[in-house]
């Protein structure tokens, strides 16, 4: 088990290490979350009423568009300066870079989301104040993540890769975007009604694909 | 077995002009079923003869990304050639007949239900499916090379299959939430005519046919680009 976390937690460590210095991906989706917000918001003009509505679907379309910038970000720092070659080289698993890569990513977002998720609660003026929301957004993030992390290493290496992420993303991550919405929306409307099977349905995303994802990882890497 | 249009020697020839043939000859008799044998439905009327060639191509859709996942994992396993350009070309006409499955559909869709399109699950779920698998076609053609464009298809045909019964699922449990908009066809409501079910039946068998035709002359095409890359690649390097 320590072999296997410690390189993990040495190439997230990096990542964030970079972030620190850069700030290029939670810098980025930050200020695109937000400014999908702001553009939601002149397009819906929501009422009192409307707002229950809009917030849930704005949140996550949100989060979903602006990570898909931030995953973009990830393989192209590692493609463009060959330090790619230097992590394939690494006496360690492909897997291991897997995870250690969507490590990286589930911190970025996830210190986003901690910003995102309370501004937009202040901006459209609905109570966030529930646990199951922090718990809703990490099992999003992490499923999001997962197919994020394995196709942004694919669209590093296509042409136009900016649109190739998004297009083969965001069609696999549509049952991760409607269980993010609708458990959302159930936990601000404060009822709870359907909220366990949303939940169960991210739980078995996230299994499914973190194991597809480490399988197939290592065929996308070969050059 | 020598090309009667070329008179070029040709590997699997005599296979592709047999289902040509096994095809052609069985659509006709479908047409023929579907247009003045099978009884018209006392409630849709002449449309519901859609159904006969909708379904099929449904089925056929399903049957060709069922495919290209098993040439997927063959190919990432084996790395073979031929398994990548089995899961290829089935891709290809798989998106095809989709297509096909979705404007058919539409075309049902409005004089039975009143609208073109609904987000009911099983047509959310084939829309996703159709772009998944475009997706699918796109990766390989903006991959840097052949080699590196097969093995991205492979991982991206495989998590695509793997995803359509979670969609299909999210989707049903999104309806539930969002009740009164369910609309089914009514054909699918009550048991089928027995004659009913044979002329379906036949066309499905006719459209794996017409599907396993086209599959055969698309390798045959791939197999012809693989010869003509390598002859150039040889030109260049003597």
């Amino acid at each position: 088990m320590k072999d296997f976390l410690s390189p993990v937690l040495a190439i997230a460590w990096k990542d964030v290490l970079l972030e620190l210095r850069t700030k290029d991906v939670v810098v980025t989706v930050l200020i695109f979350a937000l400014l999908v917000g702001a553009i939601f918001n002149f397009v819906f003009a929501p009422t009192e009423e409307l707002i229950g509505l809009i917030v849930p679907g704005t949140l996550w379309v949100a989060i979903t568009f602006a990570g898909v910038l931030g995953f973009n970000r990830s393989f192209v720092l590692e493609k463009d300066k060959g330090s790619l070659d230097g992590l394939l080289l690494c006496p360690v698993s492909r897997d291991v870079i897997y995870f250690g890569k969507l490590l990286g990513l589930l911190i970025f977002m996830t210190v986003a989301e901690i910003v995102i998720v309370p501004l937009f609660a202040v901006l459209f003026n609905v109570s966030i104040l529930d646990i199951r929301i922090p718990l809703v957004v990490l099992l999003a993030t992490i499923g999001f993540a997962g197919v994020g992390t394995l196709f942004s290493a694919i669209s590093v290496n296509t042409r136009s890769r900016e649109v190739m992420l998004p297009i083969l993303l965001l069609p696999v991550a549509v049952p991760v975007i409607i269980a993010a919405v609708e458990s959302t929306r159930a936990i601000l409307e404060g009822s709870s009604m359907g909220i366990g099977r949303w939940v169960q349905l991210l739980v078995a995303f996230d299994v499914i694909f973190l194991i597809v994802a480490s399988f197939t990882f290592g065929a996308v890497l070969e050059e | 077995m020598r090309s009667w249009l070329t008179g070029e020697r040709d590997g699997g020839y005599a296979v592709r002009m047999a289902l040509l043939l096994a095809a052609a000859s069985t659509m006709i008799v479908n047409l023929a079923l579907i247009y003045f044998w099978v009884p018209t439905e006392q409630v849709m009327g002449v449309v519901q003869r859609g159904m006969y060639f909708h379904v099929p191509l449904a089925w056929v859709g399903f049957l060709a990304f069922f495919i290209v996942l098993i040439g997927s994992i063959a190919y990432l396993w084996k790395g073979a050639e031929k398994w990548d350009a089995l899961a290829h070309s089935s891709a290809e006409v798989g998106v095809l007949f989709t297509t096909l499955m979705l404007v058919t559909g539409a075309i049902w869709a409005k004089p039975t239900w009143g609208v073109w399109w609904t987000w009911d699950p099983r047509l959310t779920t084939s829309t996703i499916l159709w772009l998944m698998y475009v997706a699918y076609l796109m990766l390989r053609a903006y991959a840097p090379s052949p080699q590196q464009g097969a093995r991205y298809a492979a991982v991206m045909g495989i998590v695509a299959f793997i995803n359509v019964p979670i969609v299909y699922y999210a989707t049903i449990l999104w309806r539930t939430v969002h009740p009164g908009m369910v609309v089914g066809p009514a054909a699918e409501s009550g048991s089928l005519d027995p004659t009913m079910r044979s002329a379906l039946l036949f066309s499905t068998l006719t459209f794996t046919l017409l599907f396993a035709y086209l599959v055969s002359e698309r390798l045959a095409i791939r197999r012809a680009f693989d010869t003509l890359v390598s002859v150039r690649y040889q030109e260049r390097t003597a």
